[in-house]
């Protein structure tokens, strides 16, 4: 549905997206995530015409992004991070005149607007004017214009970005319900945001695609080696003989001294094993007290700080 | 075509919700109609003193003696002074507000965008020039005006207007900033008024071509009653050349991002 190829977009000397190659399926939810400036937003304006690429091609639906432009602009729904609002309109003009420059033909154009509005669930707004609508009801609006031509491709730019909790359980409910005949983008700084609602993620930091696979998988690939963390009362030299010496374990670190022989030790272990009862067990049967045992696995947040910030450390 | 009638509508609407519309409109009739009390005071007056001397009275003449003014006024008042007010918005608001972006990536024409929000101004400022429609009518109302010139003064205006827009447009087009889109245009409008004055301090060759550029030589042709195809067409092409820069403005930002 969507084919990127090589792209690469430069604003003067400053290179936004640097040779970015992916494909999305039809149906597929698609997250982009990165830190802000990580080329996210402007992947997506070269997705939608808004921009043509420097270098590269994109095609979505069969159509060059370039080239057959207005075929591309007809066939997705566009929510920039700036939702895009004539504030002193009301909500039901608005998405009339929208209906209007997305070519909508005149007999079908009521349905569109009336089935948008229920999608989004705005029946109590569509007559306020939209400057004076909340923030929720403003992006719930946003998402009505993307979808009012039922596109194929719909590309969402932070679509929970500034909600409140509910919001974004609301916004995300209408999102999951879209995926199947709709094939989405969508990006975000924030991780569970697209851990929850994509099939895929491309993970982006400076134009590059640093990784890209589904939530699970990046989660499994990239978090290598496991740790505990232990809190235990004892003569440190002893404990880490001890710890050391257990199978399963790779490598043991004080980090801190909390007090008299108290010390907080990591423990890296093998993936995949369980050493936390065997941990516990050995330390009562010598007597030490033992204070604290924790796994500290990397969460998605830390794999993505990890791999975010060794690109740094490179460049 | 059917997204140009819809910017074209939204446009229009969108003016006449916001008070600029109203502001500049009021302040025009009101410029306006002070002139034409002015001119008609004059009239009276010199008509007075030609009642006792009847061969002033066949140098008479309504069109020239108050018209003629009148039109000179409303170019300068309208469309130099208060266009640029009118288009400062037209391209700067929605790069303010993000709804560019929306307009752009749908599936609409650039030209058409753009012609759409062209003829919205436009609109406007044919119903501002139309309010004035009813001193002439008052005038026919207790004397005998020719309205042969009157309706050229019209056509002039009409055609002056148009090129002036173009350029508000394309000011607008540069900048997210409203302001400077005022002041962009009012200085261009400003020293395509002042080539004129320019010409006369040059000779030659050079002296022709800027005289022929001077926006004000071919109004004032208008004013005095000739319709000569030669301005009609620089008028013309004056617009379509402000509408294709235009374009290529709003093009040029794609590429700029």
């Amino acid at each position: 549905m969507i084919e990127v190829k090589n792209l690469t977009k430069k604003y003067g000397n400053f290179t936004a997206v640097r040779d970015v190659s992916f494909q999305v399926e039809k149906g597929e939810i698609l997250g982009f995530l990165g830190p802000n400036a990580a080329g996210k937003t402007t992947t997506m304006r070269v997705l939608t015409c808004f921009m043509p690429a420097t270098a590269g091609t994109a095609r979505v639906a069969g159509f060059d992004t370039f080239n057959q432009s207005l075929e591309v602009r007809r066939r997705v729904g566009y929510l920039p991070e700036n939702v895009p609002l004539y504030l002193d309109m009301r909500v039901r003009p608005y998405l009339e005149f929208i209906a209007r420059i997305k070519d909508i033909p005149s007999r079908d154009r009521k349905k569109a607007v009336n089935r948008v509005i229920e999608l989004a669930a705005l029946e109590d707004v569509e007559n306020r004017i939209i400057g004076h609508c909340s923030k929720g009801f403003r992006q719930r609006v946003g998402l009505a214009q993307a979808l009012i031509h039922d596109p194929d491709v719909l590309i969402l730019d932070e679509p929970t970005n500034g909600l409140d909790p509910k919001q974004i359980n609301e916004v995300r409910e209408v999102i999951r319900s879209l995926s199947g005949d709709h094939t989405i983008i969508l990006s975000s700084h924030i991780l569970p945001e697209v851990s929850k609602t994509c099939e895929r993620v491309l993970i982006i930091d400076r134009g590059r695609i640093v990784a890209g696979d589904t939530p699970a998988n990046l989660d499994a690939r990239l978090r290598g080696s496991q740790s505990i963390s232990v809190q235990i009362r004892g003569p440190v030299k002893e404990v880490m003989d001890l710890l050391k010496k257990k199978d399963g374990v790779v490598d043991v670190k004080t980090r801190s001294s909390l007090g008299e022989s108290l010390w907080q030790y990591d423990i890296d272990i093998i993936p995949g094993r369980d050493l936390r009862p065997e941990l516990a067990s050995s330390v009562v049967e010598n007597n030490w007290d033992l204070l604290e045992l924790t796994t500290a696995g990397m969460s998605l947040e830390e794999i993505f700080l990890e791999l975010t910030t060794q690109e740094e450390e490179v460049s | 075509m059917q997204g140009l009638l819809a910017i074209w509508e939204r446009e229009l609407k969108a003016y006449f919700i916001s008070p600029i519309f109203y502001a500049l409109t009021t302040v025009f009739i009101f410029i306006v109609s002070f002139m034409f009390y002015q001119q008609l005071g004059n009239y009276t007056g010199y008509f007075m003193q030609a009642a006792q001397y009847p061969t002033l009275m066949e140098r008479i003449n309504i069109n020239e003696m108050i018209m003629r003014p009148l039109f000179n006024t409303m170019s300068f008042v309208a469309v130099l002074t208060l266009m640029p007010m009118l288009t400062m918005r037209v391209f700067s608001e929605e790069k303010k507000s993000g709804t560019i972006e929306l307009l752009l990536t749908s599936p609409v024409k650039d030209w058409h965008v753009i012609l759409g929000k062209f003829l919205a101004a436009y609109t406007l400022y044919t119903v501002m020039i139309g309010l004035t429609m009813i001193y002439p009518l008052v005038l026919q109302a207790y004397g005998d005006p020719d309205w042969g010139p009157i309706w050229a003064g019209y056509l002039g205006l009409l055609l002056l207007g148009g090129g002036v827009i173009t350029i508000g447009l394309f000011a607008s087009s540069l900048t997210e900033n409203q302001i400077v889109a005022a002041v962009i245009c009012f200085g261009a409008a400003l020293i395509l008024w002042m080539m004129d004055v320019a010409a006369e301090s040059m000779t030659g060759t050079l002296g022709e071509i800027v005289g022929y550029l001077s926006v004000l030589r071919h109004y004032n042709t208008f004013e005095k009653g000739i319709i000569d195809s030669t301005d009609c067409l620089f008028f013309l092409s004056f617009i379509f050349l402000g509408l294709f820069i235009t374009v290529r403005s709003v093009e040029s930002t794609r590429w700029r991002g």
